[in-house]
Parts: structure tokens; sequence; C-alpha cells
């Protein structure tokens, strides 16, 4: 069996003493396309945070290609993180950049490529969305949330990214531009053979691009397997989350108090 | 009722571990000045941005000042029939304190805020993760030309400012106080130091720094949506006021408290 392309394990990450993240482990096959479900504040983001270096875990490991980056210098986490691609959830565009530079930022700033041809593969990699040339012109504050959705993707293609991370990819749109950016998303995964890791709450989204689904909730993976098996999984907190009901052992914040 | 000397404690270990983060911030924000790449295009960008723009502001300021200064210099000085001596106390309060104080408090005003502002949303917004993300330091693209742009812009605005000042003296005292002119020029440039001038760009300079440095640390660490935004904008310019009096003041007896 060949290594995963993210190995975390006994990850552990709190915020004085709210603990986010307490015991978590979870690998990322090669080519493999993961989507972790979970509800707001079951910690997606700050895992997300993690693998990238935003944050620095309590403890735990995490490997990207076999790699351990928690112990990493800045040097060798910049050669990890030009092989990943990330889309944000609010796309985080630069707005001083117009909409082609921001998808050739990473080829002209990390890379060291020459304006020029970062805008030939920025042209392209906009196409690759369903987005004109002439929308490269404008800035990023012009476009409407999917454009910048689908530019936010562009980005994160632009540098032929091994890895790619997409959070919460579909939140803020409406159902027919949902559809629109999860089938991009596959197409373009395909087309780069990327390994993927999805963080949404969107059942819909996760149905579409995954492989296989992993629940987080409190912290803690409780539940992963292949998409076939996420009707029937078994496990109650799994099927309160698919079903989208507020009975069941999942209990929001607000019923505590 | 809580003990207060639990209180104080609490007080002051939260204002030693800001100092702590504001220090390391310092630090790690200093070592992206020197260290490759350089962004030059961002430098130039960001020195237009403070020096330029700001040139209207710290001008105008410096002009009524300096022309106030001698309104009252001379008002004061007709007491002992000491009249002549307004061109040397404005030259000196100017160029020695009030030019580089009050240009440097202008552009705080105008750029710390602006600064932790947009620093502000990027953080809130995500930009600044997804800089990280595109293999680009934030240090190095956003606060590193920041810094340098704002040491290198200050003594331009504030020699202006000095001059402005001290023309602003110039126009009240001949104009409107009946001193001559060529005089006034006489004496100014007698009173005048090479010190002076060397002593308020100094000045000028550190005051760039820590307009950049709060106006970044604030914009940088801001959390929680506009809010916290609009929360990291006013620290900015606040700390920022501060850091400007403080280092004037110990940088005056430094330099002046030796030769009283």
């Amino acid at each position: 069996m060949s290594t995963p392309m993210i190995d975390i394990k006994n990850l552990k990450k709190s915020f004085g003493n709210k603990i986010v993240l307490s015991n978590m482990n979870l690998s990322v096959k090669k080519g493999e396309s993961l989507v972790i479900i979970g509800g707001s504040g079951s910690g997606k983001s700050v895992m997300l945070k993690c693998i990238l270096g935003l944050l620095h875990p309590d403890s735990g490991t995490i490997h990207v290609d076999g790699q351990d980056i928690v112990q990493m210098g800045s040097r060798g986490r910049k050669r990890i993180l030009d092989k990943i691609g990330m889309l944000f959830q609010g796309a985080a565009l630069f707005d001083s950049l117009k909409v082609w530079e921001n998808v050739a930022f990473g080829l002209i700033q990390g890379q060291g490529l020459n304006k020029k041809d970062a805008k030939e593969i920025a042209v392209e990699k906009l196409g690759r969305v369903g987005l004109t040339a002439d929308v490269g012109e404008l800035s990023p504050a012009e476009l409407s949330g999917g454009m910048q959705k689908r530019v936010g993707l562009a980005r994160a293609i632009a540098g032929d990214p091994e890895i790619i991370f997409f959070d919460e990819p579909t939140t803020g749109l409406d159902p027919i531009m949902a559809d629109v950016i999860n089938d991009l998303i596959v197409e373009c995964v395909k087309d780069l053979g990327a390994t993927t890791l999805t963080i949404t709450h969107d059942m819909a989204s996760a149905h579409k691009i995954a492989d296989r689904v992993a629940m987080l909730y409190h912290g803690e993976i409780i539940w992963e397997g292949d998409k076939a098996r996420i009707e029937n999984s078994g496990n109650p907190y799994v099927e309160q989350f698919v079903s989208g009901s507020a009975q069941g052992p999942i209990q929001m914040d607000l019923m505590k108090n | 009722m809580k003990n207060p000397l639990v209180i104080v404690g609490r007080i002051i270990l939260g204002a030693l571990s800001e100092f702590g983060r504001l220090f390391i911030f310092t630090a790690t924000a200093v070592s992206h000045v020197f260290r490759p790449p350089i962004y030059w295009r961002l430098i130039g960008q960001q020195m237009w941005l403070i020096g330029y723009n700001s040139l209207p502001v710290v001008g105008l300021t410096a002009l009524f000042t300096g022309a106030a200064l001698a309104q009252q210099i001379f008002v004061g000085g007709s007491r002992f029939n000491a009249e002549s001596v307004v061109p040397g106390v404005v030259v000196i309060a100017i160029v020695r304190e009030l030019g580089p104080v009050l240009g440097g408090l202008m552009v705080a005003g105008r750029v710390s805020s602006a600064m932790a502002a947009e620093l502000g949303t990027m953080r809130v917004t995500e930009q600044i993760d997804a800089l990280t993300t595109l293999s680009t330091d934030p240090f190095k693209y956003l606060i590193a030309p920041r810094l340098l742009a704002a040491v290198f812009t200050l003594p331009m605005l504030v020699l202006v400012a000095n001059i402005l000042g001290v023309m602003g003296g110039f126009l009240i005292g001949t104009e409107r106080l009946g001193l001559n002119g060529a005089s006034y020029l006489q004496v100014t440039a007698d009173f005048l130091e090479r010190a002076d001038v060397y002593s308020s760009m100094v000045k000028a300079g550190v005051f760039g720094f820590f307009i950049a440095l709060m106006g970044s640390y604030h914009g940088y660490n801001s959390r929680g949506g506009a809010q916290g935004v609009g929360k990291a904008t006013t620290n900015a310019v606040v700390s920022a006021f501060i850091a400007i009096l403080l280092s004037n003041l110990i940088i005056t007896v430094i330099v002046f408290g030796e030769i009283s």
C-alpha cells in the first residue's frame, strides 16, 4: 500500500480552555476525494488551517506527501504549499488586484514566472472555469458571488497542484450555481488527478464530489466510509446530519443554554 | 466581589502578553525587511500612498501652526521688547518639535488607520491566509513594504512640514507683525543648527516606523468581522499617537538633554 497523501494522527488543538480538535485521525489516499461533513463549530476550518500551517497544533502529527509539516521549517513548508491549492469559503480574492492577477498570483510570486506567461496561464484557467478573458481585466469587487468562487477555483488550480482543499465551496450560492461549482470541481480535479479534501455541510455537494465521506463532530472523526454507505451508515449522528433533522443525538449550542 | 489584587494581576499579565506579542511581531517584521525577495513595486506604491497623499494635510498643519506660533511669540515677546526673537523661536520650535510631532500625528491619523482597516479586512476575508497558501509570506508582501515606505517617507514629509512651518511664521511676521523679511530669514538661518535638522529627520523616521508598525500590527491581528476591524483601526491610531509622543520625548531628552 502506498503512503497516504495526507495523514493526520492524534491531532489536538485548543484555544484557551475550549477544545476544538480533541483527538483527530484521518488519512486521504493519493488521488482520492475526501469530503468532511460536520456542523458549524465542529472544528473543520481549524483542521484545514493546521494542515496549511496557518495554525500550530498542540500535539499530533500531520504528514503531507510523507513529510511531517508540524515540525517543518518555513522553507520546507513553502515547498509543500507549492503543491497545494485552496479554494476559500469567501473566495478570498485580493481586491487590490485584477482578476487575472489573482489567478496568476501564485505563479508569479510563488514560482517566479514572468508576467506574460503567467497571464497566458491565468486566462487559460479562467476559461477552464467558464470565464472569458475580459473578465480577467475586472476587479474582484465587480463580480457576483458565483463568479468570485469560479475565480477562486481558477486560482486554486493555477499552479497544477497535487492537493486541493475546498472550504465550503458551495456556501452562499444558489442551488444551481452550487451545482455548477460542484461540476467544475469534479472536472478540474479529474483533469489534474489531484487529491482533494473538502469541508462542507452541503450534502448535495458531498454527494457530487466525494469518493469517501468522513464526519467530524466535537473535534473527532466519528464516522468514515464510502459515499455509497452514507445513506445507511448505521451511525445516529451521521443519520441526523444527512437527514438534516433537529431531533437526534446532535444538540445545537442554542439548545444547551 | 472579586479580590482587587486578582484584577490588578490580570491587567498586568494582559499588558505583558500584549507587549510580548507586539515585540515578536516587530522582530519578525523587521527581519523580513532585510531578507529577499523585496517588493520594490509595493514599496513605491506605499510611499506614494503615505507620502504624496499626506502632503496637503501635513503642509497645512505646519503652515498654520508656524503662523500661530509667530503671533503668540510676538505678543509674549513684546512685553520685554523682545519681538526680534520671533524667527529664532519659531524655527527651533518647528524643526525640533512641532514639525515632526504634528506631521507624525497627522500621518498617523491618516495612515495607521487606513493600514489597520485594509489589513484587518484582508484578515477577516481570509486574504492573508490565501497569501500563505500561494507561497507568499504575508510579512514580506504586506508588512515589510509598509514599514520601509513609512520610514523613508516620513523624513521627506517632515522636511516639507518644517519649511512650511517656518514660512507660516515668516508670512505672519512680515505681513502682519511688521518684521523685516530679510532679517527674519537671517535670524532664522543663524538660530538653526545642523543638529536640529538631523534630530528632526531621525524623529520622523522613528515616527514613520511606529505609524506603519501599529497600523500593521492591529490590522494583521484583527479578529471578528466588521466590529473587529473597527476596533483595530481605533487601536492603531491611539497606539501610534502614544508611541510617537513617547518616542519624541525620549529622543528629545537624549539629543537635547546634554546641551542644557
